[in-house]
């Protein structure tokens, strides 16, 4: 990796002094899961790295009256051992169990996990968040196994590699981004974006913001869950996620929210999928219909076809987890 | 002369008794010191360049920003890679950089200004007519046995397929690389290698020094697969940056250069055509086979395997030739890829003609060259896994979307001892020492060679001090081929008799008997089958005095003594399940049914069968060289998305050694490669039978599962 300079400052306030108005100066070090990797590939070359460890007040999980608030620097362990988090929130212990590697649990933070980069291969080779070499898109013309069946017209055909950010989309959760000029909060669904040019990134963070805490809504009436296909029970990736929060009345679902990961470059919400479910009962047939809905728009690549078909499982089970138990 | 031969089944007192590993703890606590570990005063660390293109020119190679560099020792150019070299595959060594700490090294590689006039390449050899436009196909000829045009117009039955296996890497837990001290005309040489005693003349070799001056030390090794046999350029260019700099330097290859260079088991495609009998003999085989194992192309497959003995043949391979490193040897050599085209095809051949496939493979095993071993491994390994009640016609009816189904593999190996000699000393004090310039790869030698030792001399395991991973010690050979336990526990057994004899001549005036009425058991010598006329091992070697024995013991490979042999048989049979609607698939049971001759330490045996039984998932399920077409390179060089096998995806391994009698009275046979080879084909047979239409590749994953069950339906 490059030279830099190090920091670990104590309080929020130090820690943004040291940030800069524009990526590439800066980086931010929590769990270190992925920074590690993106300066060993020489992918980050910050001029200073930002150690954020010892800053008290972005750990700790809280109940308040208008949810759950959890710090960044929540990692993954705390998280599962979380019984606030365990009680209302099953889609996102359920996210975190499907974080396979010990040591990453023990490491890796919730902020870390929304802020994580992309981990297509092209990219991690250093040939761009875009993938473009020569006026041709690596990602189009070349292996797209593992990339996006949505929201890919653009130039951007990677998957976000968030474990939370769908079930906080479907939670629809906010999080709180501070920086040195003040402060502001944003539902997760508008932190995650899709960049147009490779100047861009993947999320709405600023380079001057730290991502300080996220405000998950109440969920006692909501059932949530989530639901990952993955090819081994080992550390790895998933091949496609589906986070459902569905909001009750009496057996019935008002309202759905159906929020699918490891298929855009975003977490992707499956709205033709929620609409089927709103103001119905959770019966099998309904459920076979919104994961067939969940599937509406898909743009495969030449070599992903496969992850429609895994939609569609990835929905139904999610919903079938998260349907009152008769 | 004494006899060597092996004790009687009944009278072992160590061998074949389950034994921890000698260096389990050292291991299991991390004190294991690996060549990794070698931490040496004043030592450099090396860094490489390698080219990051499939195919490419050297123009220019500038060092003067790396060199100028504080804290860098020096730069090297490697051999081969001069400016006008044409590089033929990404991760090609161009330099190496020695500096006082790893990430200074790697900062000066970057410095390493390297031009390159970039030209066309040809990475991916799946797609024969691919392969054939780009003109990167060489056909080995046709190779035609009786007559097969005959055959298959008499055939009651003819079953067609195509299947194949990609390039997978060796993925050595322990990275290829050493460390070298170049003191003087002496060599000190920390390799991680299988060939503790050549690896050291084939440096010397390369350096234009004598072998007798490189000294090689290696007491552990985290694996080789085949990879870890020669020096390499890596260990070239190590020793002369430790020459320029007059200082130790440790140089090994970061994971993306390993999987890229550091060795590869070539590819094995084939469109198969078998001809039958009604009653399910095979009379006639066609196959047209494809691989690459780099620039050099691929070598045929042996196939048919096993059941070579298929009258009516006709073969025909095609050689690829892509940018990309050169095959090395993979654990057992060609074989787990031709048991996996040859038992496919039987086990499609048996469907066409609504037969079971135990039967077909029964009946068809007069075409092997053990017959008997593989009727009754066949019929274990069915008892193994409940073949009679859990087997159905392909394709599981019953409903829901897990779909369970049971496959077959086959596989043989040689596994004869190789040269070894082995060097047993007696000390007065009583202290055993077994001298051989062997290695422990991680799969239990040097356990085995106590085990022998102490059997031999009637002392417990813990008494005998193994002293192998030093080419000072007498010549031991490599560790490839399986041979090394054949050879070193043989070599073990004649020295430690050797020596043993030499004891009794001491002991036998006191007891006042001839040396050959003596005996060693239990700790003390005595009078054949009479304990009460003995001496206490302690006050035998006190007869010493001042002197000890050193007796020298040779496994000759072309007089073994019937102390070891070659030539195993073993089934394996695999029950997975399969979800239909994700297409990921489940290991649930691999029962390994082999047999290795006697058995000297069936718990390290079965660790072999265990490990290996992990690699054959791997390779069926997840593992993968992945090379872009468009750039070039490998997209997997990592553990990231190079997939392999975790404890959790394994399933339950059933492992039954087939040391019956007429096994064990054969001698040792080795164990490293059998056990490797026929899981791959039973698991893909399983699979098939569980969903009823084959995958034709793998490793099958999701996406060619879910793409043969569409296939299906359509």
């Amino acid at each position: 990796m490059q030279a830099f300079a190090y920091a670990s400052p104590t309080t929020l306030k130090e820690a943004l002094a040291l940030l800069a108005d524009r990526w590439g100066v800066a980086d931010i070090l929590a769990g270190g899961t992925d920074l590690l990797n993106l300066l060993k590939d020489h992918i980050h070359t910050p001029q200073r790295v930002i150690n954020i460890k010892g800053i008290k007040e972005l750990g700790g999980i809280r109940k308040t009256d208008s949810g759950l608030r959890i710090g960044a620097l929540v990692t993954v362990s705390e998280l599962l051992a979380s019984p606030e988090v365990r009680a209302e929130y099953p889609a996102l212990i359920q996210a975190a169990e499907g974080i396979k590697s010990v040591q990453i649990r023990n490491m890796g933070t919730i902020g870390g996990d929304l802020c994580q980069r992309p981990h297509c291969w092209y990219f991690r080779q250093g040939f761009g968040l875009l993938a473009m070499k020569d006026g041709r898109s690596l990602v189009r013309e070349g292996d797209n196994r593992y990339h996006a069946i949505f929201g890919n017209q653009g130039p951007a055909c990677f998957v976000s590699a968030s474990s939370f950010g769908p079930p906080l989309v479907a939670l629809n959760a906010r999080v709180k981004l501070v920086s040195a000029k003040g402060e502001r909060e944003l539902p997760v669904e508008k932190f995650f974006v899709t960049p147009q040019s490779e100047s861009e990134r993947e999320i709405a963070l600023r380079p001057d913001e730290i991502l300080t805490e996220i405000l998950v809504p109440p969920a006692a009436n909501v059932r949530n869950a989530t639901y990952e296909v993955r090819q081994r029970e080992t550390l790895d990736w998933p091949l496609v996620t589906a986070s459902v929060a569905l909001t009750m009345k009496g057996t019935a679902v008002a309202s759905a929210r159906v929020v699918l990961g490891h298929v855009a470059p975003t977490p992707w919400r499956a709205t033709e999928a929620e609409k089927v479910l709103a103001g119905k009962g959770l019966s099998a047939a309904v459920i076979q219909k919104a994961a067939e809905a969940a599937v509406t728009g898909a743009t495969p690549l030449s070599r992903n076809a496969y992850k429609v078909q895994l939609v569609r499982a990835a929905v139904r089970r999610a919903l079938e987890a998260a349907r009152p138990k008769a | 002369m004494p006899d060597y031969s092996w004790p009687a089944p009944e009278k072992r007192r160590v061998i074949g008794r389950r034994t921890n590993r000698v260096d389990g703890f050292v291991k299991a606590s991390g004190r294991a010191k690996y060549a990794y570990d070698i931490k040496r005063p004043g030592m450099l660390y090396a860094a490489v360049v390698v080219c990051p293109y499939a195919h490419a020119r050297i123009r220019s190679i500038d060092t003067s920003a790396a060199e100028k560099m504080k804290g860098v020792a020096a730069v090297h150019v490697f051999d081969g890679s001069a400016p006008g070299t044409e590089v033929l595959w990404a991760g090609w060594e161009i330099a190496a950089v020695a500096a006082e700490t790893e990430e200074l090294a790697r900062d000066a590689a970057r410095a390493v200004k390297v031009e390159y006039e970039v030209l066309p390449h040809f990475v991916n050899e799946a797609d024969l007519s691919k392969a054939k436009a780009a003109g990167r196909v060489k056909p080995a000829g046709e190779k035609v046995t009786g007559d097969p045009d005959q055959a298959f117009k008499e055939a009651d039955v003819v079953s067609e397929g195509v299947y194949g296996c990609p390039v997978i890497c060796h993925l050595t837990w322990e990275a290829h690389g050493q460390v070298i001290e170049w003191k003087g005309d002496q060599i000190e040489y920390w390799p991680t290698t299988q060939a503790v005693s050549s690896i050291g003349n084939e440096l010397a070799k390369a350096l234009g020094v004598p072998p007798a001056n490189v000294h090689v030390m290696q007491d552990h090794m985290g694996v080789g697969y085949g990879s870890k046999f020669s020096p390499d350029r890596w260990g070239i260019a190590c020793a002369k940056l430790s020459k320029q700099t007059g200082r130790p330097v440790k140089l090994f290859l970061p994971r993306d250069v390993e999987q890229m260079i550091a060795g590869n088991r070539p590819s094995h495609y084939a469109r198969i055509r078998l001809a039958a009998k009604k009653d399910g003999t095979i009379i006639g085989w066609e196959s047209e086979s494809w691989s690459t194992g780099g620039m050099t192309g691929g070598g045929a497959p042996p196939i048919p395997y096993v059941f070579t003995n298929i009258p009516n043949q006709r073969l025909n391979h095609t050689a690829v030739q892509v940018n990309a490193a050169p095959q090395r040897a993979w654990r057992a050599p060609n074989h787990p890829q031709a048991s996996y085209l040859t038992c496919c095809a039987m086990d499609d051949l048996a469907h066409k003609l609504g037969m079971d496939p135990l039967e077909l493979f029964k009946k068809n095993a007069d075409y092997t060259a053990r017959p008997d071993v593989y009727r009754w491994q066949l019929d274990k390994a069915a008892e193994l896994i409940g073949w009679k009640k859990l087997w159905h016609p392909r394709g599981d009816k019953t409903p829901g979307h897990i779909k369970r189904g049971l496959g077959i593999g086959v596989g043989t190996w040689g596994g004869a001892g190789h040269l070894s000699n082995c060097r047993c000393n007696i000390y007065p004090d009583g202290t055993v020492e077994v001298e051989l310039g062997s290695q422990d790869l991680g799969t239990g030698t040097r356990t085995v060679i106590a085990m022998v030792a102490a059997e031999t001399l009637g002392l417990p395991v813990g008494a005998i001090r193994v002293k192998i991973g030093d080419n000072r010690y007498p010549f031991s050979g490599t560790s490839g081929g399986s041979t090394t336990v054949g050879g070193v526990s043989s070599s073990t057994r004649k020295a430690t008799m050797n020596a043993l004899e030499k004891l009794f001549e001491r002991v036998a005036p006191k007891l006042g008997v001839k040396p050959e009425e003596l005996e060693a058991v239990n700790g003390q010598i005595q009078v054949k089958g009479d304990p009460k006329k003995a001496m206490a091992w302690k006050a035998a070697c006190k007869l010493l005095g001042t002197e000890k024995i050193s007796e020298m013991g040779q496994n000759d490979p072309k007089n073994p003594m019937g102390l070891n042999t070659g030539g195993v048989g073993g089934v394996q049979m695999a029950d997975v399940s399969v979800d239909t609607e994700t297409g990921i698939i489940r290991i649930n049971r691999l029962v390994v049914v082999q047999d290795c001759g006697l058995v000297i330490n069936p718990k390290t045996a079965e660790s072999q069968c265990y490990g290996a039984a992990h690699l054959s998932i791997c390779a069926a399920l997840y593992e993968e060289r992945i090379m872009d077409d468009i750039t070039g390179r490998m997209l997997n060089p990592d553990i990231e998305f190079y997939k392999v096998a975790g404890n959790p995806d394994i399933g339950e391994i059933i492992v039954h050694l087939d040391i019956r009698p007429e096994h064990d009275k054969r001698g040792v046979i080795g164990l490293g490669e059998p056990p490797v080879i026929p899981g791959i084909a039973a698991i893909a047979n399983a699979v098939t039978n569980a969903i009823g239409v084959r995958v034709p590749y793998v490793p099958m994953t999701p996406d060619r599962v879910l793409a043969a069950l569409e296939r299906r339906s359509a």
